[in-house]
């Protein structure tokens, strides 16, 4: 039998870009097919090809055999295609019902629409595919990990036989993607073919039949999980070998760096983000805070480092007050900040790698003098920078918008790093770079720690926060629930804080004993 | 929340820039061979423009159609010949005729030899009130404010530098002209710094607050000039004769207006692309400009620079204003601006924003306006072709992609620069 889906010889041009380089792909019915690559591999131009959004420069698509066409995400799913995007496309407004409906609304004679049988046939796949979403449920109330399974469910709605999930875990708890992975499972039970793609090394080990790697356009291989490790993999897609394990030297705490105390702050709705949150940081010491995206973690960070007003509480740096004090001063007393957004706070993308890298301390000597800029200075300091950090760019005059988000990230890291810092405040560091780049970042941040640097790190990659962390910190709905000691962090402990289980109940859950890390 | 706190979102003004930003001749690219694109773009665009002012000329000359009446060779030679003839008045109607100038030099009439030569200085006289506003503008842009208000703001400009031309009798040029052109600039910028208050304080747009200002200045000057600033005796709504004291002084006899104004306006150039460039100010400005979330996260005052930007803007179009009054009708009368604040937009685009462009773009536009009263003379070709060509003009300009996909040229930056840097793991 043909397999349900062939691509052969896929390539795609972008100008002085080769996307997709004859890119053979083969799924099976009832599989579950990993794509794996480091961030512009070309995953998602493929899966953009294959969903009509792009047009291939070269190559067939077969689907049961017969070569196909698809101009455009209609015809794709009219063959059976179905695509879930890292973001989802909801209206939180509307019901779960109405949200499959929308687009294919079944209407009744009367030209009413037919709510009663949309939402009968929701609640069927639903049970079929022991999905578990009430039909009548509004999706502006319903956690992340259901959300996305209504994306499933408009896709089984359609009719679709394969179903293309874009990085499905980047926004789920360790326990939403065991259960994501258990209906992962009974969809490609019942006959579905699912394409999965991750930069997860241990995921895709853990769900795929079959692993296909893409470095640079090009698939390096396929294997099978039971051939492969991790370490395999990761030199797979990077193309040398890579460290996985960190070592981490211990380091003896010194003084409290970061004092915080019953902090209140609100979001842009005015809602409150940060309830009453305490905790210290001590030099030499990495505290990570854990969390699902968007509990609080972005407002406290940039209420520490100035970004945001503090209702109530209070900041200390070094035994100093800063609550709602300028940004500026709040570096000068020595923090470093990676922010969580690197393009829209951490670079002025239009101007070059240079001047990017005194973003922070341009009004001061040697870069300037009284109000003139010594950009000889600049430029020198900036090229010492690009060596001693490996920033890839073909000079300093670069425009910071023309490099990787690696390098992007890198500038930020040397500018934050090479000044004498007590306190580094990094949020999302190593967000959607690729291996080599985590690597090296996670390294850096090390260092600064056994230079006795307090170090505060938001992550929602539970992997980063247990690899870094002396002690987490796990926020859930704006609250610190509790901090935990790194021998005590194990990833099902955390997990279930994080999905907002009582400290005491989730220790029981986990039976009590202690973990080891990762 | 408080608006002070938060930079606005990008907004259309926002797009319109980053747009800009991608040709932005700052730093110089070095490693790119070949002619940069910040030049080449706005030379493919005035080419451009020239064949399409061609396509104008020839579709509104009746001679064309009255030679491919006779015979469709009599027609293509009509067509050569408007088009010949059109530029060619242009050119001399801008620069002047070569064969006069040689002439009137072998004569050694003084007349004679500055009647040649006035063309040319008449296009730098032309270009003078440009480059002002156009700096103002530009200088806007860099900081990230669209000022479409240089046109009220020359007004005010004019306004506040002929009163104290006018009013104070008596004082030696030294005092006087700094001081007419001080007022000036000053009143500018107080029309600049209305809205970029606003703009900072509330956030409000200055897109529309700078229009409403033109409003307000426009009405203002009407009412002044009928009322309080009213010459006496003159039936006209025209202010009082500037003080001589308070003159920009020219330095040729007539016809040759050619002033001060002209080095004054270059000395600004340079002291705005010093401003900008080499001074903290100007980072902090052209930071603001460029990402005003990256220059908080800096430490920069947003407000401050959003207002600092305004102002300064507004003072140099007020300069735009007072360089008229003061060095070409010696009297404030309504039409004295035939809108340089509006056409300098499209001189600060057109010179992406750098002052050496923007004194590029003038003289270019100075010079083609110069030349079309001429062109209108000798070819009897309408001034609105004139105008058409500008307009074609600043439509290639403003739109980059357009002159990209004409001559297939690639965009720079993200694209190529991504894939050639590519990761750092192999």
């Amino acid at each position: 039998m043909a397999p349900i889906l062939e691509l052969r010889g896929i390539t795609k041009r972008f100008p002085g870009v080769l996307a997709n380089d004859h890119i053979h792909l083969t799924l099976e019915q009832g599989q579950i097919h990993a794509l794996l690559g480091e961030n512009g591999a070309g995953k998602t131009t493929l899966m953009n090809i294959l969903y009509g959004l792009y047009q291939p420069d070269e190559g067939e698509i077969f689907i049961n055999g017969q070569k196909v066409t698809i101009h455009s995400p209609a015809d794709a799913i009219a063959q059976g295609i179905g695509m879930v995007h890292q973001h989802f496309m909801l209206i939180p407004v509307f019901t779960v019902t109405e949200n499959v409906m929308l687009g294919e609304e079944s209407t009744r004679f009367d030209g009413f629409l037919d709510r009663e049988a949309a939402a009968a046939r929701v609640r069927d796949i639903s049970e079929q595919y022991g999905l578990a979403v009430d039909p009548y449920a509004y999706v502006k109330d319903l956690p992340v990990g259901v959300q996305q399974r209504v994306e499933i469910i408009k896709l089984l709605y359609r009719k679709a036989d394969i179903l293309i999930l874009d990085e499905p875990t980047a926004v789920l708890t360790p326990q939403e993607v065991d259960e994501l992975f258990v209906i992962m499972r009974s969809l490609v039970d019942q006959g579905k073919s699912i394409i999965f793609i991750s930069h997860k090394l241990r995921e895709v080990l853990e769900i795929a039949d079959l692993i296909t790697v893409i470095r640079r356009g090009r698939v390096v291989g396929s294997v099978r999980p039971e051939e492969a490790d991790q370490y395999r993999l990761a030199s797979m897609m990077v193309g040398r070998d890579v460290k996985l394990e960190l070592e981490r030297p211990t380091s003896e705490p010194g003084e409290p760096v970061l004092e915080v105390e019953n902090l209140l702050v609100a979001d842009e709705l005015g809602q409150l983000a940060v309830d009453h949150v305490s905790f210290n940081v001590r030099g030499g010491e990495i505290l990570g805070i854990a969390g699902v995206q968007g509990n609080g973690q972005t407002e406290l960070i940039e209420a520490i480092t100035g970004h945001r007003h503090i209702l109530e509480g209070k900041v200390r740096l070094l035994g100093q007050d800063v609550t709602n004090a300028p940004p500026r001063v709040i570096t000068e007393l020595g923090t470093g900040y990676i922010p969580e957004d690197r393009q829209r706070d951490g670079l002025v993308l239009p101007f070059p790698v240079m001047d990017n890298l005194i973003l922070r301390t341009y009004y001061k000597p040697p870069f300037a003098r009284g109000r003139r800029m010594e950009w000889e200075a600049v430029r020198q300091h900036a090229e010492a920078l690009v060596k001693q950090y490996d920033i890839r760019t073909p000079n300093v005059f670069t425009l910071c918008s023309a490099l990787s988000g690696g390098n992007q990230q890198k500038v930020i890291v040397a500018r934050e790093l090479s000044r004498p810092i007590r306190l580094l405040v990094a949020a999302q560091p190593t967000r959607g770079l690729d291996v080599g780049s985590i690597e090296y970042i996670h390294q850096q941040i090390l260092q600064k720690r056994s230079q006795g640097v307090a170090v505060l790190l938001a992550s929602t990659e539970l992997d980063e926060i247990l690899q870094l962390s002396d002690r987490v910190a796990v926020m859930y709905r704006g609250q610190i629930v509790a901090i935990v000691p790194a021998a005590e962090a194990s990833k099902d402990y955390i997990g279930l804080l994080m999905a907002g289980v009582p400290p005491e109940e989730a220790r029981q859950r986990i039976g009590r004993k202690p973990v080891e890390i990762g | 929340m408080n608006p002070e706190e938060t930079p606005q979102k990008p907004d259309l003004g926002k797009l319109i820039l980053n747009e800009l930003n991608h040709t932005s001749p700052q730093p110089p690219e070095k490693t790119k061979r070949g002619i940069p694109q910040s030049v080449l773009i706005p030379l493919l665009a005035v080419v451009t423009g020239l064949i399409f002012g061609a396509i104008f000329i020839i579709l509104t000359s009746q001679e064309v159609y009255a030679g491919f009446g006779q015979s469709f060779g009599a027609g293509l030679a009509a067509m050569w010949d408007v088009v010949a003839r059109s530029y060619a008045a242009l050119f001399t109607g801008a620069l002047g005729d070569p064969v006069r100038m040689i002439n009137a030099l072998q004569s050694g009439n003084a007349l004679e030899i500055r009647r040649a030569f006035n063309p040319f200085l008449e296009s730098l006289v032309t270009s003078t009130p440009y480059i002002f506003a156009g700096l103002a503008v530009a200088l806007g842009f860099r900081a990230g404010v669209f000022n479409i208000g240089a046109e009220g703001q020359l007004f005010i400009g004019a306004i506040t530098s002929t009163y104290i031309g006018y009013k104070l009798v008596g004082l030696p040029m030294i005092i006087h002209l700094p001081l007419a052109l001080l007022a000036g600039a000053l009143g500018g910028a107080l029309w600049g710094f209305i809205p970029g208050w606003l703009k900072a304080k509330t956030g409000g747009h200055e897109v529309i607050n700078t229009i409403m200002m033109n409003y307000i200045a426009f009405r203002l000057s009407e009412w002044l000039l009928t009322g309080p600033m009213k010459r006496p005796g003159s039936y006209n709504p025209v202010s009082p004769e500037i003080q001589p004291s308070a003159w920009l002084p020219r330095f040729f006899d007539d016809p040759i207006r050619f002033h001060l104004g002209f080095f004054l306006a270059l000395g600004l150039a340079y002291v705005v692309y010093w401003f900008l460039f080499k001074t903290t100010w100007g980072f902090e400005l052209r930071t603001v400009g460029s990402n005003p979330f990256g220059a908080k996260y800096a430490g920069m005052d947003v407000t401050r620079n959003t207002i600092l930007a305004m102002t300064l803007s507004g003072a140099l179009a007020g300069l735009a204003g007072a360089n008229e009054v003061l060095g070409v009708n010696h009297f404030l009368a309504m039409a004295f601006s035939s809108g340089y604040g509006f056409d300098s937009i499209a001189l600060a685009l057109l010179g992406n924003n750098h002052p050496v462009g923007v004194v590029l773009a003038s003289l270019l536009f100075g010079t083609l306006r110069n030349g079309a009263t001429r062109m209108q003379l000798s070819a009897d070709i309408p001034i609105d072709i004139i105008s058409v060509l500008q307009a074609v003009i600043l439509a290639f300009i403003a739109a980059p992609a357009i002159i990209r996909s004409l001559y297939r040229l690639r965009k720079p930056a993200e694209g190529e620069g991504l894939i050639t840097i590519k990761g750092w793991g192999g």
